[in-house]
């Protein structure tokens, strides 16, 4: 006997079949009504119909009769608001009953009857319940509270149920505990501030441990949810909730081992100081994770998404355990692509052979997507290690051998990165890569082969011959592929331009006449007028060097992968997306953040204070502009006239976009010269060589004519081509001529000494001098309070006078501040966060791109740009003249006046003049 | 946390639904019958709509689609859905469409029991059982006869202590006390039989019936084998991290003791070797011929072999000869299955033959590999062996065993 009767049905129609059944005087025949109307609930049918004859049936001793009405009130209630008020007396009756099962049950069927009128009778019976001696009871109780909330939030807050709700975090039962902390986070979860209800402190903590060794496996699971949201106050605090969470690595459940990694993740950031417990519990990570891996493929993949991002982390927990990503032949396409990822990840020059001659072996499998990314990863190993790029591209070229169509392509699209990381040391492959010109179908492939002819052109003897062929079915190809025509026609006139003048004219004709792309009409256009004013800066522009390319690119960015890391385990770690990205109703949510470590906060502070005191002093106002503009001028090789010295940010973003495209979708990082010429905005653009000129604060008065006796010195600090100086006007405001002129510094924090001698004669009453003096940072050091203080004592005919002044930083930034996007991301890992600084930039004007540009011609270099959320973020580097390194991270949101610089450096001490640089560079330059 | 439960079959029917919050339209499962249709085998278990979040696993040709709309841990997730389909087999025996569909009510009690508000309420076997009995023939007699229900009206007594997996009041005539220590290896070899990756996936499956509350102790002889292990909770860390033993209340009848893990500490004994030879040539016969033997197995026989051979898309059918077992070729999916059965050292078992080849076909491309089952009872590959197990807190005698069985995990020979 099954409960498939429960479906036959009679010709008479089921309902009215159903109804009489209901109202049936034997309980036995009542009851089997109502399981057919529970089994054609369960396959989608509306029985909604029935409800009053449901109802009726509520009136029962016997639980199983109950349960199942509940099971149909909880459905339809909602849809019979009205009918259900009926029910309600039996409810609150059925919440004194002295069975602890059915009070529960009760309390528990109301919560989830979402109807005001219901709701409305609930709050009784559920304060009782919360207090319940049945801990059966209370554990029920407590995520009703979650349930009641959801249809009412204001109803909780006022009746005080979360007070209660709190109360039961302290319970005896463990079960209880968990299920408090349950309904707690889901409350915290939908409530529309996201600010924390439960303000957890060292002794809720505390219980919470006590808890989660005794509740159930999916009560750890909250728990442990909720310790990840704790930082601790204290070291010591840290590793003893360590300690008392590793044993839950060793749980069955993987959704207990993965929040344990959670929580350990992020305790191991506040203890990064203690290198030797970080150490242990990294390797006491690797063993569970890899455990994960032998689970269901469901489980596997979740976990290989959050491996993903902890190898990203803390890329030495699994560095040993490579093997154990290696791909089976029947694993589901999700784990292949993911493990395949995670093994680029590993890649180092200890394993690389092995993973080289894996990734062949995948490249011969059936699944052709898994394939591509196959080929991919061999590309994308090439450029990691180094000293393995030989033997990946031999492997490319005998996967070329097997003639497979999309390996071929894949292959050389792969090949074209390798040569644009190593130029000029592959070449030899490149007959071989034309062999296989005509089976090219795929427009990426297309593109990628015909930017490697163009590349290099002066060594394939007949590329004039092989663009020739390429450009008969111009009109027909992908957009990629014409503008890589374009350019690749273009190179190759500049470089061999004997013959392959009408070549060239054809292909412009084509890209600007008969082509509806504005993108190539205007790459056209722009070299055209290139190639018809001036071939030498079009060579310039079109053969520069290229940003070679690191193989990081498609890392996280630091600060999201922080902030996932706080979400490992959840939906975001499988997404790698922060959850105000994609959940629902999250954009109150407060962004979680890895904690920062103890005295960083301290630093911040100073270093703030510090900056406001120095501001008064250093910042120049808004009405010293011009003069400003007006002395640049002054010493330096190209005029430029001052309305265009600060370049319309039109003009920039024209050049930085059109750059990026043409050198094939690098970083911008060319600095925008400042334009002179008036042949028009082409010629505006290219006509000038640049010579990057930095940001010189508007002079200030260093003595005043009081102090010194009459003499009045005013100055400032610039570097122009690469030379310190520092430009000072002295005043005579004596009634005598000055004379015999000396000047000396103390020693400072950077060792900055004159060069030269002042070169200074006679100063007449009332007369101004201006000079140059060269300086240079090879004299003595000694660390100065503050930081930038410079002492420098002025000698002359009438006495020898000491003024101080604050050296601008910028001065100090090296010209081969560019740091290698990899060495940026290792260095970046490599400080740790107790090093960071954050600083908040106000009265931010112009995109990223122009800002970038401005810190260019001040020797501050961006690294890489991306877009995420709408925020771009800028990555920068500097170096100053005594060799520190300092990265920057400058957040900027479209639209809002004030950014977000974080900085990392080794030596925090130059922060505090960073930020005031930046600050003036962002003003003024 | 889980907001609605849809069970699916492989032909895209949502047979069974059940909500503990609001109802959730069936609709929502387009998106999953989407990725069903384009790839029926490789369903990405995680799947965002712009309301809802999918999150699925398929046990026996039934998709379970669970749905939730907020940030959920989707492991929990998972796991809960492996927990009800365990559930199932444990009430029934197996879990399949039919099963289903005959017993929709206790089907929809139970899911009703596990979970709460999409909070998770009582997983344990044990507490379930004794709220919802589980169906059996005389109980459904007895029922429709005294009017009884299979649904207890009190409290279960596990629920709420501190071993909830246990019931009290256990009683057995024969108190006996079952361990199967069940070791699969994992390996890839390469073409030229070289282990390229190799480990041991090992677990400990105890049948238990014992009267009353037992308290047990299961000691290994070499217990550092371990590199991981993950314990169901009635295991007391603490007793392993200090003394490597096992000390535990026992849950009433089967259950996975402890799983574990073994991949660097010891070398993997490989205990099967395949020798293989393929040539194909295009446009011509080809010829394959395949052995089977022993290699490290501490003189134990191999028994269940199984071989299933991917073959090259090109290669149309196989006309083959073996001197042992049956074999079948697939020609859609090209796959070569070899039921090779015992392995008997005097004489290997040997499969060989010619295959034919589609003309014009391009035969560098793909690289066949097999997939080899085996089963050696009596031995555990690693080495591991119980020390003893001790009961305390009960008086009787119980009988105790323990069996070793070695198993071929995902275990794959490149070709």
């Amino acid at each position: 006997m099954t409960d498939s009767k429960y479906f036959t049905t009679t010709k008479k129609g089921e309902i009215f079949e159903l109804k009489s059944e209901l109202n049936s005087d034997k309980k036995e025949k009542k009851k089997e009504a109502v399981k057919k109307v529970i089994a054609s609930m369960t396959v989608g049918k509306d029985v909604s119909a029935l409800f009053p004859d449901v109802v009726n049936c509520m009136q029962t001793d016997n639980l199983e009769l109950k349960k199942l009405v509940y099971l149909y009130l909880m459905n339809y209630a909602k849809s019979q608001p009205d009918m259900a008020i009926m029910a309600v007396n039996t409810f609150v009756k059925d919440c004194e009953d002295p069975n602890p099962l059915i009070r529960a049950l009760a309390v528990r069927t109301m919560g989830c009857i979402r109807v005001d009128k219901i709701t409305e009778y609930l709050c009784e019976p559920l304060r009782k319940c919360l207090k319940d001696e049945d801990p059966y009871v209370r554990k029920t109780a407590a995520v009703c509270v979650a349930k009641l909330y959801d249809i009412s939030s204001g109803l909780v807050e006022d009746q005080g149920f979360l007070e209660q709700l709190k109360d039961l975090l302290s319970d005896s039962n463990p079960m209880v505990v968990a299920n408090a902390v349950a309904a707690l986070s889901e409350i915290n979860e939908n409530s529309p501030t996201g600010a924390p209800l439960v303000e957890l402190n060292t002794n809720t903590i505390n219980k919470l441990l006590t808890a989660l060794n005794e509740c159930t496996e999916w009560g750890q699971v909250f728990i442990l949810d909720s310790l990840s949201n704790y930082s601790p106050k204290d070291e010591r605090e840290a590793q003893s909730i360590c300690e008392r969470i590793t044993p839950r690595l060793a749980h069955a459940n993987a959704a207990v081992v993965l929040s344990a990694v959670k929580v350990l993740m992020k305790m191991m950031e506040i203890l990064a100081g203690d290198t030797e417990f970080c150490g242990t519990l990294s390797k006491k990570l690797a063993p569970p994770l890899v455990t994960l891996l032998s689970s269901e493929p469901e489980v596997q993949y979740v976990a290989l998404r959050n491996i993903n991002l902890i190898v990203q982390k803390r890329p030495d927990i699994l560095k040993h355990e490579m093997k154990v990503f290696f791909v089976k032949y029947n694993d589901p396409i999700y784990v292949k692509l993911e493990k395949l990822d995670i093994m680029i990840r590993l890649a180092s020059q200890s394993n690389i052979a092995q993973v080289l001659s894996e990734l062949k072996e995948y490249a011969t499998e059936v699944d052709v997507d898994f394939v591509r990314k196959a080929v991919r990863a061999i590309g994308r190993c090439a450029i990691k290690v180094e000293p393995s790029a030989e033997r990946c591209v031999s492997t490319l070229l005998d996967l070329i051998q097997t003639k497979v169509n999309y390996v071929v392509q894949e292959a050389i699209v792969v090949i074209k990165d390798i040569f644009r990381k190593y130029p000029n040391k592959y070449e030899s492959i490149i007959s071989t890569l034309c062999e296989n010109l005509d089976t090219l179908d795929e427009p990426e492939a297309r593109a990628s082969m015909v930017w490697i002819i163009g590349e290099y052109a002066e060594r394939i003897d007949n590329a004039d011959e092989l663009l020739d062929s390429f450009l008969e079915g111009f009109a027909d190809e992908n957009a990629q592929v014409q503008l890589q025509l374009l350019t690749a026609v273009v190179k190759l006139f500049l470089k061999r331009p004997a013959h392959t003048q009408a070549l060239v004219q054809h292909v412009l004709s084509l890209a600007t006449q008969d082509s509806d792309n504005p993108d190539l009409r205007d790459r056209g256009f722009i070299y055209w007028r290139l190639l018809s004013t001036d071939p030498a800066a079009a060579k310039e522009v079109v053969l520069a060097d290229k940003p070679l390319i690191s193989e990081e690119t498609d890392l996280l960015e630091p600060t999201l992968l922080d902030e996932l890391i706080c979400h490992i385990s959840s939906l975001a770690s499988v997404y790698h997306k922060p959850p105000t990205a994609f959940v629902e109703g999250r954009s109150a949510g407060i962004r979680k953040t890895l904690p920062i470590r103890q005295g960083s906060t301290e630093e911040t502070a100073t270093a703030t204070t510090s900056t406001t005191a120095n501001e008064a002093t250093v910042i120049p106002s808004q009405d010293s502009l011009i003069g400003d503009l007006l002395s640049m001028d002054i010493g330096s090789s190209v005029a430029a006239p001052p309305a265009q010295a600060a370049p319309t940010s039109s003009n920039i973003d024209l050049l930085g976009g059109g750059l990026d495209i043409l050198l094939g979708g690098g970083a911008p990082d060319v600095a925008p010269p400042p334009a002179s010429s008036n042949t028009g905005l082409l010629g505006d653009i290219f006509g000038i060589s640049s010579s990057p000129t930095l940001y010189t604060p508007p002079k200030t008065c260093w003595l005043p004519a009081e102090k010194g006796k009459g003499l009045e010195i005013m100055g400032t600090y610039s570097r122009r081509n690469g030379q310190i100086s520092m430009d000072l006007t002295f005043t005579n405001k004596a009634m005598q001529a000055m004379n015999g002129f000396a000047i000396q510094f103390n020693k400072n924090s950077f060792g900055i000494a004159p060069a030269s001698p002042l070169n200074i004669g006679t100063l007449q009453p009332s007369q101004s001098l201006e000079t140059g003096l060269a300086l240079n940072t090879t004299g003595p050091v000694q660390r100065m309070d503050p930081l930038m203080n410079l002492q420098v004592a002025v000698k002359n005919n009438v006495d020898v006078f000491y003024y101080a002044c604050t050296v601008p930083i910028q001065i100090l930034f090296a010209d081969d501040g560019q740091l290698d996007k990899r060495f940026f991301l290792t260095t970046w890992k490599d400080i740790p966060a107790a090093n960071e600084i954050q600083y908040t930039l106000n009265d931010v004007r112009g995109t990223a791109d122009t800002i970038a540009a401005k810190m260019t011609h001040n020797n501050i270099f961006t690294i890489a740009k991306r877009n995420v959320e709408g925020q771009d973020m800028l990555y920068q580097s500097l170096k100053l003249t005594n060799n520190i390194w300092v990265l920057l991270e400058l957040k900027l949101q479209p639209g809002v006046q004030h950014a977000t610089l974080s900085l990392k450096t080794k030596s925090t001490e130059v922060s505090a003049s960073i930020f005031q640089a930046y600050d003036m560079i962002m003003r003024n330059a | 946390m889980i907001h609605s439960l849809f069970m699916i079959n492989s032909s895209g029917d949502v047979f069974l639904e059940k909500h503990w919050k609001s109802v959730v339209s069936r609709s929502v499962c387009d998106y999953y019958l989407e990725a069903q249709r384009t790839n029926p085998n490789d369903i990405p278990p995680v799947i965002a709509t712009s309301h809802h979040y999918l999150l699925s696993i398929r046990r026996g040709g039934v998709h379970f689609v669970a749905v939730c709309m907020e940030e959920v841990p989707p492991l929990f997730v998972i796991e809960f859905l492996h927990r009800i389909v365990d559930t199932f087999q444990d009430y029934f025996s197996d879990c399949t469409e039919s099963i289903i569909k005959e017993n929709y009510v206790v089907i929809y009690e139970l899911l009703d029991e596990m979970l709460d508000n999409g909070y998770p309420l009582a997983t344990e076997s044990n507490i379930l059982k004794e709220l919802i009995k589980p169906p059996n023939i005389l109980r459904t007699i007895a029922n429709t006869v005294t009017g009884k229900s299979n649904v207890s009206g009190t409290l279960p007594t596990g629920q709420l202590s501190n071993i909830p997996w246990r019931r009290t009041g256990v009683k057995y005539t024969n108190n006996e006390a079952y361990f199967d220590v069940v070791e699969e290896v994992e390996a890839i070899i390469d073409k030229t039989g070289s282990t390229v990756f190799a480990e041991i996936q090992g677990y400990i499956d105890c049948c238990i019936k014992l009267s009353g509350m037992p308290d047990l102790t299961l000691s290994f002889m070499n217990p550092r084998l371990f590199d991981d292990v993950s314990f169901h909770p009635c295991v007391r860390y603490k007793r392993w991290e200090s003394e490597k033993i096992l000390s535990f209340i026992p849950p009433d009848g089967n259950f996975r003791l402890i799983s574990y893990h073994i991949n660097t500490q010891s070398v993997v004994a490989i205990p099967i070797y395949v020798r293989h030879s393929l040539s194909i040539k295009s446009g011509e016969q080809g010829r394959l011929e395949v052995t089977v033997g022993p290699k490290q197995t501490l003189g134990r026989t191999i028994e269940g072999v199984k071989l299933e051979i991917h073959m090259p898309k090109s290669i149309l059918n196989c006309n083959l000869t073996s001197n042992q077992g049956k074999y079948n070729f697939d020609p859609v999916a090209k796959i070569l299955h070899w039921d090779v059965g015992r392995i008997d050292v005097a004489k290997l078992p040997n499969i060989r033959g010619s295959v034919a080849i589609a003309s014009g076909a391009n035969t560098t491309e793909i690289n066949p590999s097999i997939n080899v089952h085996f089963t050696i009872n009596q031995l555990a590959v690693s080495g591991l062996k119980v020390y003893r197990l001790d009961m305390y807190g009960e008086k009787y005698k119980p009988f105790k065993g323990v069996k070793y069985i070695t198993k071929a995990g995902r275990f794959q020979i490149r070709m």
